[in-house]
């Protein structure tokens, strides 16, 4: 019995890994613009779908830098086009702003690209791994790509949090994301921040649509990939790079292993059909958090001066 | 209607102001620009494009002095800063008419950071220091715009400590948890921290305590006469501002409507009347003093 939990244990810890990547997108505009970024699932969908085409047609080492680029375009013109002439407007009409752009790409994604089901062939290693064959009948199965992502995942998040803590231009990130009024007036330029920090949540954006896209096939529900990443927001923090990587992995665990536990007791005890608790765990969970702890476990407290 | 006739009786026997105060700013000519830092002439600014703030505001700020800009709520004085940072384009606001000249350059449609970099920076109202950030983060944020390196940087973050030595104790506490009184400290120290030729202060007594704005204003003096930097002073509260500035001008509805050396200023009956409160030597009561300032008003 305790080979199996441990399983999906560690299989739900990999798939949280890709909710963090998700989240990531998120907390990393937010912190810098305060905006909630709804558009961010329509960025990851968009990068997938641009690399996964772009590689049809030439090789992966070729594709990859070109939706890069794609990417930083993007987020110059939304920079250009929808933030620039709503600075210092109330957080709420940059939300609906991004609502409208998260619309837009989700179309204009499958104009440019068309609306089938494509692959991302990144190379990984496709068999399973089985690790502690000795202590476990038949040992623990791991997904290698899955692995990887996580390899990944940790290096961007190191490299993040080093960005922002450290360095001016990451301070002053912060600074915008406290006020941007102030940090104009202090000389902080906002469209040259804004631009950049919506270029590495597009990057972002594509390094998640790359792993969900090796691991799901990449398809329109890729961008609703994005509102799993909503509760671990809630859960982890919106401000916080860590709160969004241990966020994702209590979630990416936590349902996978409600699923596990929780669907046989519920099915005994009363006779429900059971299943299906994998999509609704992490909202539940998000909304006890946001009763009990609204900040989430590693957001900035809200300051508040008596 | 007794009230009346003694308030017309007792202005007109005012006495007629000092030769230095110009009533009439359309026909005064602007302070001799050679000497001036910033020089405003004759700016107009609209808001959402309809809405006309400043009617025609000409200043100019004398290289290493303080000057104050008085006024009421609403004059124009937090336009007029933003104006010459270059911050009201956020809030729809736009200089429509006039120039601004800072060190002998037009600025007009220079971005803040380039102002910044230029050496002119704005205190804005309400201090606005970066609540999630220490205090010494916030003053980091200051230099953003500097280019001479770490060295140079500490350097000055010791010299803000040395004139803010209540912020070297709080370096490592989140701004949003300080005091008002230490937050507008942090901001005008790290406004210091961007090495300004100039410093526009916008209101720095604003909610503060006597003793604290006393303080403040010693400080900013201090500024003013060891590091030769020029402030351009909005306030509210005129006799503190009077007593620390060399020069001031009184805003009114958009327009400059007095201007003057401090001393002359605050010796004016018109301005002890309007702005201090006090008139033949005594503390006048509001209602009266409101009455006088409405019938002036309409005059002018």
């Amino acid at each position: 019995m305790l080979g199996p939990i441990i399983e999906t244990f560690i299989g739900g810890l990999l798939t949280g890994i890709l909710y963090s990547l998700v989240a990531l997108g998120f907390v990393l505009i937010f912190k810098a613009s305060g905006v909630f970024n709804f558009a961010q699932g329509a960025m990851v969908l968009f990068a997938a779908l641009s690399l996964a085409r772009l590689s049809e047609v030439m090789p992966l080492y070729i594709a990859l830098p070109l939706t890069i680029a794609i990417m930083v375009a993007l987020a110059y013109a939304i920079e250009f086009l929808v933030l620039r002439p709503l600075i210092n407007q109330e957080g709420i009409i940059l939300f609906m702003a991004t609502l409208g752009v998260a619309n837009f790409l989700d179309g204009f994604g499958q104009t440019v690209w068309g609306s089938d089901i494509y692959k991302i062939d990144l190379g990984m290693p496709k068999n399973p791994i089985f690790i502690f064959e000795s202590v476990f009948p038949g040992g623990l199965l791991i997904d290698p790509s899955e692995l990887i992502a996580a390899v990944i995942c940790a290096v961007l998040v190191v490299v993040l949090a080093i960005f922002f803590q450290v360095t001016r231009v990451g301070r002053a990130l912060r600074a915008v994301a406290d006020d941007h009024q102030a940090a104009q007036s202090v000389g902080i330029p906002l469209n040259q921040i804004w631009l950049m920090v919506w270029a590495v949540a597009g990057i972002v954006a594509l390094v998640a649509g790359m792993m969900w896209g090796a691991k799901l096939g990449v398809q329109f529900s890729l961008a609703l990939v994005a509102l799993k990443a909503l509760p671990v927001l809630i859960l982890g923090g919106f401000t916080s790079i860590p709160g969004a990587i241990i966020g994702g992995l209590i979630i990416g665990a936590g349902e996978k292993l409600a699923e596990v536990i929780l669907g046989p007791v519920l099915i005994r005890a009363f006779d429900l059909a059971g299943g299906g608790i994998e999509n609704w765990f992490a909202y539940v969970l998000a909304l006890m958090f946001l009763l009990v702890r609204p900040q989430g476990l590693f957001g900035e407290k809200i300051i508040e001066r008596v | 209607m007794t009230a009346h006739s003694t308030e017309q009786q007792r202005e007109a026997a005012a006495t007629p102001p000092p030769a230095t105060v110009a009533m009439d700013r359309a026909q005064a000519a602007p302070a001799p620009a050679a000497a001036s830092i910033l020089a405003l002439n004759n700016i107009e600014v609209v808001y959402n494009r309809v809405v006309l703030v400043l009617k025609g505001v000409s200043l100019s700020v004398p290289k290493g002095q303080i000057v104050a800009l008085l006024g009421a709520n609403g004059a124009g004085k937090s336009t007029t800063l933003k104006a010459i940072s270059n911050l009201l384009h956020a809030e729809r606001g736009e200089v429509t008419k006039g120039s601004i000249l800072f060190d002998g350059n037009e600025v007009h449609n220079l971005s803040p950071n380039e102002l910044v970099r230029r050496g002119c920076i704005q205190v804005m109202e309400g201090r606005h220091c970066f609540g999630h950030l220490t205090i010494e983060e916030n003053l980091l944020t200051g230099a953003y715009t500097r280019a001479d390196g770490k060295a140079a940087i500490k350097r000055d973050m010791e010299l803000v400590f040395s004139y803010f030595p209540k912020l070297a104790e709080r370096k490592n506490a989140l701004a949003g948890y300080t005091s008002g009184g230490e937050q507008q400290m942090c901001a005008v120290g790290r406004a210091l921290m961007s090495r300004p030729k100039m410093i526009l202060l916008d209101e720095p007594s604003m909610g503060l305590a006597p003793q604290i704005v006393e303080e403040i204003f010693e400080i900013v003096k201090d500024l003013n006469d060891k590091e030769g930097v020029s402030f351009l002073l909005a306030e509210q509260n005129t006799n503190m501002a009077l007593r620390f500035a060399r020069y001031g001008y009184i805003l009114e509805n958009g327009r400059v409507v007095m201007d003057g050396d401090a001393k002359s200023l605050s010796e004016n009956e018109d301005v002890k009347e309007f702005y201090l409160g006090i008139s033949g030597g005594r503390r006048k009561s509001f209602r009266e003093g409101k009455n006088y300032r409405r019938r002036k008003r309409w005059l002018a």
